[in-house]
This record gives structure tokens, sequence and C-alpha cells, in this order.
């Protein structure tokens, strides 16, 4: 699980290990210690700091006022988010799982996404919406969802999502900083994952939208991001003894998309797979796929294959190992790039 | 079922007013069971002159504004426009009662309430006319966008509000929302964070009878909706909506006690839809002549200009002079409205993000190419000829 995480490493001698849901929670702590206008609202994110955690400490260190337990109601935090916002406060919003988040979709759909557009460029929004997503973690029904073909069919939305502890803390700083809406998307399955971390020179981030090549391969892409990627580096390191070298691009950013650096990917290796866990269908890898075809179809050397979660409502936590993409099925699609058009 | 038994608005009864009583904080929870009122009362004594005045011009005004929107929708210069006629007490009241500081929330009705905090009428009415969805800077004119979705501007509200509260601004911002908007999940939302965090917020509903065609009984069980306070903790107010020195007098009070840090208020303002939904609405299917008739007896702008023409505060010649200057508003408003708008293609994709992605930019590469070669093709076309 740390595969990618720990690639960020040995950066200073401060350095030791840290989860990702630290790195989130510093994050947090820098942005409203920097910025007066940032504020912390959401459910149990006072005095118990967040069902994970990522907001203890804010309370105390910054008040009620800049950390705010709310009345249970989704729709109403990110709709009080939304006028805070349209009086210069910069709200960042704990959505306390995936699933939970759906109440909050009118306000989300109708007003956060749209206001810039609305107003004509006069009223902005820069809220962030941190979403818990993904399963892996033994949730119940309704904590597990992976929500973000949503989120990323909503024009005025961007769409983020870190994979690595560096980048927990990196893209949401930027997130925060950002003057458009953000959904922010945490792995929940990678939150206890550590890599070392110095939090006093935190790793520089470039703007929401850049994807990044987290190993470089020749024989085929792997795209993927958020939870996904250490089932992807397993991968390319297990396929390796098949003979296979993987390159594996960590999108980051859904929304803005980074074409180039996938596209640019693409054409080197002639091959790609999309893994993520939501389902396939109407999913992130479709598009994805469609944009590679687009771009580099005279490149390619086998269809763009998708490994996804199956087209089923999240499956009791029981039964979650057999609907997650693991490393046998991104490694059996690996195989099937070895296409042959009669096959 | 005859068409006499169709089952109508509340329908007003006038009856004795209640003594008004000034609201101390805290103040009492449940609202009167009948609707304050001033006109006609012993209250009017109270209210200052120049004020009535003040509100019969601008009365006058909105309604002018009313008939005239609705004909521009006739002649095709307005996609469509939900009239206030009828609620114009309502909407010049909200607009009056607010300092410039003070944030105005309106729904897609609301249009008057906005000119009448000094908006501009075509910047108003650029949503309906369907051009750009909002006209105007929010933030310039404290206005939030008129809202079309029902009730998700309240929150908003309440988050402005607080935030104001929290920056140590004594800002207080007014939502207005319809009888049908109360159903709605961000009404409720609302209302609860708004008591909890004693935020400055007062909430008006113009109980107009009808959510397009279904009328008030259908909508709630409560005794009225101003009793949907008591539940949040927070005071409800019933008031007369078309008595405009009432809903001035009711909206000022919970302004000032919200200002003041006293905490939200649900005012209850009962009015009357005078026309269809919107023009594009036909309301004989689901209401009778003899409403209306019985509401048009009750006339916001005719019970005030009967109060000050008998209180000898207003004339012939004054009456003449505010329907004067409601026309030349008319003329004004005709003659903008006649000049078609300019609009841009390539602001399709301006405002979407503070910077575009590079999809966007594809997107509006391609949008240029056919613009240009339509240009082209009208240029040959000319040449042609």
């Amino acid at each position: 699980m740390t595969t990618a995480a720990t690639k960020a490493g040995t950066r200073t001698a401060k350095a030791k290990p840290a989860t990702m849901a630290q790195a989130l929670g510093r994050a947090l702590r820098d942005a409203m210690a920097e910025d007066p206008a940032v504020h912390v609202l959401g459910e149990d994110v006072g005095t118990l700091g967040g069902v994970f955690r990522i907001t203890d400490g804010l309370a105390k260190e910054f008040g009620d006022d800049r950390c705010t337990d709310t009345p249970l109601a989704e729709a109403g935090i990110l709709g009080a988010a939304v006028g805070m916002a349209m009086y210069g406060l910069r709200p960042v919003v704990e959505m306390q799982f995936d699933a939970f988040a759906y109440p909050a979709f009118e306000q989300l759909m109708s007003h956060v996404a749209k206001m810039r557009n609305r107003t004509g460029g006069a009223m902005p929004l820069p809220i962030t919406v941190r979403v818990p997503y993904g399963g892996g973690i033994g949730g119940v029904e309704h904590h597990s969802d992976s929500s973000e073909a949503y989120y990323m069919a909503t024009p005025g939305l961007h769409v983020v999502t870190p994979a690595t502890v560096d980048d927990a803390y990196g893209l949401l700083r930027a997130s925060i900083a950002s003057d458009d809406p953000v959904v922010f998307l945490e792995p929940k399955r990678l939150y206890w994952s550590k890599a070392d971390w110095s939090p006093e020179t935190p790793a520089a981030v470039g703007p929401i939208g850049e994807a990044v090549v987290r190993r470089t391969g020749r024989s085929a892409t792997l795209i993927t991001y958020g939870p996904s990627l250490p089932v992807c580096m397993e991968a390319a390191e297990a396929a390796v003894a098949e003979g296979w070298d993987l390159e594996v691009v960590d999108l980051r950013s859904l929304v803005p998309f980074d074409d180039e650096t996938v596209a640019a990917s693409v054409r080197r290796t002639g091959r790609a797979v999309v893994v993520h866990e939501s389902p396939g269908f109407g999913g992130p890898g479709g598009e994805i796929a469609a944009r590679i075809t687009e771009r580099c179809f005279h490149h390619l050397e086998a269809p763009v294959l998708r490994v996804a979660g199956f087209d089923i409502p999240y499956p009791p936590p029981m039964l979650e190992r057999h609907h997650l993409p693991g490393v046998d099925r991104v490694l059996d699609a690996v195989a099937r790039l070895q296409w042959e058009a009669d096959s | 079922m005859t068409v006499q038994e169709l089952p109508g608005a509340a329908t007003y009864r006038p009856t004795p007013p209640p003594a008004w009583k000034p609201i101390t904080d805290p103040a009492p929870l449940l609202p009167d069971p009948e609707p304050y009122r001033v006109l006609g009362t012993d209250a009017i004594a109270d209210v200052d002159p120049e004020l009535l005045l003040r509100l019969h011009a601008e009365l006058v005004r909105g309604r002018r504004y009313n008939t005239q929107a609705t004909a521009l929708t006739k002649q095709g210069r307005l996609a469509v426009y939900p009239s206030s006629t009828g609620q114009e007490a309502c909407e010049i009241a909200a607009a009056l009662v607010l300092e410039e500081r003070d944030w105005l929330f309106p729904s897609y009705r609301d249009t008057l309430a906005a000119v009448a905090r000094g908006l501009d009428p075509v910047e108003a009415l650029t949503l309906l006319r369907g051009d750009r969805h909002t006209g105007y800077d929010p933030r310039e004119h404290r206005i939030a966008p008129l809202c079309t979705p029902l009730a998700t501007q309240l929150p908003h509200a309440v988050g402005l509000a607080h935030a104001a509260r929290l920056k140590g601004d004594d800002v207080v911002a007014l939502a207005m929302v319809g009888d049908g908007g109360t159903s709605e999940g961000d009404f409720h939302e609302a209302l609860n964070f708004a008591a909890v965090w004693k935020a400055p917020v007062v909430f008006l509903v113009q109980n107009n009878g009808f959510a397009i065609s279904v009328p008030l009984a259908k909508q709630t069980a409560a005794p009225s909706l101003a009793h949907k306070a008591v539940g949040y903790g927070m005071p409800g107010r019933l008031v007369d909506g078309n008595d405009a020195p009432a809903v001035h007098q009711v909206l000022s009070e919970a302004v000032a006690r919200a200002r003041r840090g006293g905490g939200p208020t649900l005012i209850e303002a009962v009015t009357y839809r005078m026309e269809a939904h919107t023009n594009a609405d036909d309301a004989t299917r689901y209401r009778v002549d003899s409403e209306i008739e019985a509401w048009r007896a009750h006339d916001p702008v005719q019970l005030l200009e009967r109060e000050l023409t008998g209180r000898g505060l207003l004339d012939d010649e004054g009456i003449a002079q505010a329907k004067e200057a409601a026309e030349r508003m008319a003329a004004a408003l005709r003659d903008r409205m006649n000049a078609d708008p300019e609009l841009v293609p390539m602001d399709l994709f301006t405002h979407v993000y503070a910077e575009q992605t590079s999809q966007l930019q594809e997107q509006a590469a391609a949008l240029r190419a056919e613009l240009d070669a339509e240009q082209d093709h009208d240029h040959s076309a000319e040449e042609g000829r």
C-alpha cells in the first residue's frame, strides 16, 4: 500500500512517517493559520475532530467559529457555505461519507458549480468540499461509494483526489487557495497509508490539473487515481516478472483533466488500461478511454481497456474484495493488451 | 364537482386586528392567530406619513412594472415573466426596510423587490429575457441572483448573515420564498441553521395562495406557515401581505431584532397572486373568478390609496403624479427592452472557471471556427448579391 507514498520520501532530515490523514489535517491547520477567511464546517468536525480525525484539534486552536459543528444536514451545510463564500470567507466543508453527500447535490449542482457562471464572473465561490470516498475499509452500506463520475459531469467544479501523503497536503492547500469550488475526494482506505513526510517542507504541488507519472515504463500505461494507485503500482511491480514494463500515471485531478500527460504517456507505450473502483458504466474510465482514442489512435496497439468496479450498488463489506479491482484484475487486463484483431 | 367547489387558497377574511405588541427579546414564538394589519386600524396613526406616501409611490410604480413586463412577454421581448401583481406590498416593503449594507435573497418572482432596492429594471430582467442568468453584480447591489430552484437561496442567506456576524458587521439578510417553497428541505435546513446559529436573517414567506396550481391546503397541514417557526425556536409572525405599512412594520421589527443579535424571524405575509404563475400558465384550470374578485377588493395599491386619501394625505393630483412617474419608468423600460441585447457567443466559455481548462480552450476554438465560417458565408452571400 505504501509503495507510491514512499516515493516522495528521502527529502529532509526532519522527515518522519506520517499518514495521509495527518497530512490532510496539517493542510487544514496551515491554511487556517495563514488566512483568517478559511473556515471549516461539517458534522462532528469540532469537538470530535471528525469521524476520521482529519479536523482534530482545529476547534481547539481556532475556536468554534472557525471550525464549526453544524446541525446534521448536508444541504444546509453546503448551502450555508455558499452564503459564507458570498461574504468573502473560504469555507472548507466536510461531507462525512461519500453517500451522505447526496442530499447536498442540489446545492452543489445548482449553486456551487454555477455561481461564477450565473453571475458573469462577479461571484466566484472558493469552497472546498471534502468527501471521503471509496471502499476497502469494511464500511457498511452507504459508506463506500465512489461518486466521482457525478462530480466530473458537472461543469464548474474541480475534482481532485490525492493518492499520496505529499499530494494530500499539497492538493488540499491548492484546493483551499483556489477561487473555484473544488470537490476534494479523499480515498478512505489510504487515510492510514504512511510516508516519510516533513510538514515543514511540504512537497510543491503544481496547479490543480496536473497528472504525474509515478512509474516510467515502455510496455503499457496504467492510468489511475486515488485508492487505485497503490494497486496499480503493485501490479506494475508484479508485471516485471512477466516481462512487462508498465508506466503508471496518477491523474490527481479529474477536472481539469491532464490530456497532455496522459496522451504523451500512451503515445510512448502504445497501450493503456484505465483503473478505478467506481462502476465502469458511465464512469470516468469511459471518458478517459475516449479521450485517449481521440488523441492517440494511430499510436495504439490495442483498444484502451478499463478495469473498474462492477456496475452494482456498492456491495456489503464481506463481499467487497470481489468488487474492488485488485492486482490480478489489472494484470489480466495487461495480458489482454497483447491484442490481436481476430482474438 | 361544480366550479364553485374547487379548493381555493386560504381566503383572506378581514377581521379586527389584534392589539399591536412591541416585541421584546426573547420574542414570543407563536404568531398571533390573525394577520397583523395597520390600514384601517388605530395603528396607522403611528406610521410616518412620509413613509406612507413613499410606499404608495413605490406600489404604483411596482404595479406598472408588473403590467409592463407582462406586456413584454406578449411582444416576445421577455421569454417569461412571473408577475407579482397583487403582491407589491410584500415586494416593496422587503426592499424598503433594508439598509444599504443588508442583503436581499430573492426568488424568481421577486424582480420587483430587486428593482425597488435600486437595481436597474433591465438588469433585473436579463434572467427572464434569456440573455444572461444574472445581469448584475450581486456584491455591488447586495442582491443575490434571482433564484429559480425553490428555497435553495435560504441557506445562502443564513451563511452570509452568519459570516457577516462573525466578521463583526451588523448586516442582515432578508430571504424571500413562496408558500410552495416552505415544503422544500432547504427551507427546513435554513431555518434550523439560522436559529441554532442565531444568524441575523429574516425569512419572508409570501403566501400567495398557490404553488403554480396547488393550493395552500394541499401544501401544508400547519395552522399557518408562520407557525412553522415555533419548531425551530424562532418567532413566527403573520401579517396581511396586502397591507404595505403592516408588512413594513413587521419586517422592520424583525430586521432590527436580527441586527441587535436577537436572531432570525419567520414572517408569513398572507397575500394573493392575481395573475397566473407565469404567462405560460393557465390559472383558470385551478381557481375561480369569485376568489380573484374577493381579493381584488383587497388590492394592496387600492387599500393604501384609500387610506391616504381618506386621511387627506393624498389627493387626485398626488395620485396622478405617482402614475405619471410610473408611466415614465414603463416607457423607459419598454424602449430599452426593445433594443436587442448584444450577445457574445464566446462568453459561453469565459466564466466557467477562473482559468479555462484545456478542454474548454479546445471547445472555444471550435466555436470560434464555426462563427468565423458563418461570417465568411454571410460575407460571400452579400458579395454574390
